[in-house]
């Protein structure tokens, strides 16, 4: 029997001003799994993490979260499942008027009724997870790029969730502070959470992934295993993997209409 | 630029403009909703949250408040003296200065010092975190940031508009009566009986009254404008320069129409 279900996606379509930037797309994550999500820059990533956040509502499709269609769910549905999310946004997203440790704990204040000494036990214990003891006082102002990452890590974990969003966990990073970022990653997913990865970090993605999907152009390339991605013949992921630049070959004469024609003409 | 392009830009001002005052009415309908049904949901506006709101925008805001407030109140009794001396009536001043200040001039010169203070930092401080993607962190925590960020500031400013509306006229008489005596003869003893023979309590509730509208606009114009930003650090200090001049705008066309429907 195969695994139950984290995340399943049906034809989702998104649409900004009546431009398609999601046609179709259709994605399943296992639960315990971790799915890489890749692409060139404006393929849709964070539009489609966006959406599976719930941030968003789609134009046309289904996203189905731990079971539940999330695009038909109310703010007070939606306030259950999101307990039983965790999110690290690329840029860290930690409230800059809150200390590190006022931060990790906001989830905690929110929405459970424990005492405030096991609340600070247990964010000091999330801290120790992702590397970071001792650093509760400190401000997100005062944190390098890859402290922000971290504590923004463990506030996503805080709440034990059983899904786990990331959001380029190790852009920008140095590739020593990355490869820890990504060996902490291994070890939240060997406690049990199902991850979506959002990365364009190739080292990165075939070190955590269990599956990778890749977007491009509104749509999904390819999913499934390294292997399986590895041997696609889609030129668009063979471009992404090999790092080429997609080069598109026109006749002179179509190419000369482009430059001379209204954008909206075009079509 | 042509006829046509003039009439697409004033109807997608038009546009744009209908959608922030339904955004603002949204954002004060879900405000009053946390208000009322938070504590129920186990989901209440944070009191620590509204008393720190309320301590920038008060307790730090009275110096300036005070001083604006004796300026006015000086600068109406020269204007009062120079018109009243006219008919020789100027031992009349303090009944125009009691109404001027405690209905106008107090509220006013309040209201606009907050909106320029407290309604750009708003502003700023929420356009901020909607870049840094704070709010959608918000958001995806299962914290709404309307009861987080909005509720709260709504209620202190609600709070402390009307307060620092009444400090500024306590003010503002006082140093209207320090000229007065000073130029007219008059002790201070008898400006204050005499002001306490002219002045209403609804003159007063007049001038607090409207400080509370004011208190709501200038919050909503804020929040607005935060949540509406784009781009980077300039469309920070882009959208927070707009909300201190949507701020003064409306709390002055709010003043003409309040004055319109009670006075006349």
């Amino acid at each position: 029997m195969s695994d139950p279900l984290a995340i399943e996606v049906k034809g989702l379509r998104v649409e900004y001003g009546g431009r398609a930037v999601l046609r179709n797309v259709n994605l399943q994550v296992r639960a315990g799994e971790v799915m890489v999500i890749m692409g060139g820059s404006g393929s849709g990533k964070s539009t489609f993490l966006r959406h599976l956040l719930g941030l968003e509502k789609p134009a046309a499709g289904e996203i189905r979260i731990l079971g539940d269609d999330i695009t038909q769910m109310s703010w007070a549905q939606m306030l259950e499942l999101r307990k039983k999310m965790g999110v690290a946004f690329q840029s860290g997203a930690l409230l800059g008027s809150l200390t590190v440790g006022e931060n990790i704990l906001l989830p905690l204040r929110e929405h459970t009724r424990l005492d405030e000494s096991t609340m600070r036990i247990m964010m000091r214990l999330k801290l120790d997870v992702v590397n970071l003891p001792g650093c509760e006082d400190l401000m997100p102002s005062q944190l390098s790029g890859g402290m922000i990452k971290r504590a923004s890590l463990a506030r996503a974990i805080i709440m034990d969730p059983k899904l786990l969003f990331l959001d380029e966990p190790s852009s920008g990073l140095d590739p020593v502070v990355a490869a820890a970022i990504d060996e902490l990653i291994l070890k939240l997913n060997e406690a049990g959470m199902s991850m979506v990865v959002v990365t364009h970090m190739l080292e990165s993605a075939f070190k955590i992934a269990d599956r990778i999907a890749v977007l491009g152009d509104g749509e999904v390339l390819v999913s499934g295993t390294i292997d399986e991605v590895r041997a696609s013949k889609d030129e668009r992921v063979q471009a992404l993997l090999n790092r080429r630049e997609k080069h598109e070959e026109l006749p002179p004469e179509e190419y000369l209409k482009r430059l001379t024609t209204r954008p909206e003409a075009r079509t | 630029m042509t006829a046509r392009t003039w009439v697409e830009n004033i109807g997608r001002l038009t546009v744009e403009g209908v959608t922030e005052m339904g955004l603002g009415a949204a954002l004060l309908a879900e405000s009053l909703y946390w208000l009322a049904a938070g504590p129920s949901q186990k989901q209440p506006v944070r009191v620590t949250a509204v008393l720190q709101q309320a301590m920038e925008i008060g307790i730090k805001a009275l110096p300036i408040t005070a001083v604006l407030s004796v300026a006015i109140g000086v600068m109406v009794s020269i204007q009062g003296i120079h018109t009243l001396k006219i008919f020789g009536a100027e031992s009349q001043v303090t009944l125009g200065v009691a109404l001027s200040v405690t209905r106008e001039f107090a509220p006013l010169i309040t209201g606009i010092l907050v909106a320029g203070r407290s309604g750009s930092a708003l502003a700023a401080r929420l356009a901020t975190m909607k870049i840094n993607e704070e709010i959608s962190a918000l958001t995806v925590m299962g914290v709404s940031p309307v009861r987080y960020l909005v509720a709260p500031a709504l209620v202190a400013m609600m709070i402390v508009l009307p307060l620092l509306t009444w400090f500024s006229d306590c003010i503002g008489l006082a140093g209207a009566g320090l000229y007065i005596s000073a130029d007219l003869g008059m002790q201070f003893g008898a400006y204050a009986d005499e002001l306490r023979n002219v002045l209403a309590v609804d003159d007063v509730m007049h001038g607090i009254g409207k400080s509370v509208l004011f208190a709501m606009l200038i919050t909503i114009v804020g929040v607005v404008n935060g949540s509406i930003v784009t781009g980077g650090a300039e469309g920070v200090g882009r959208v927070t320069t707009r909300s201190v001049v949507h701020a003064i705008a409306a709390i002055v066309i709010t003043d003409m129409i309040f004055a319109f429907i009670v006075t006349r």
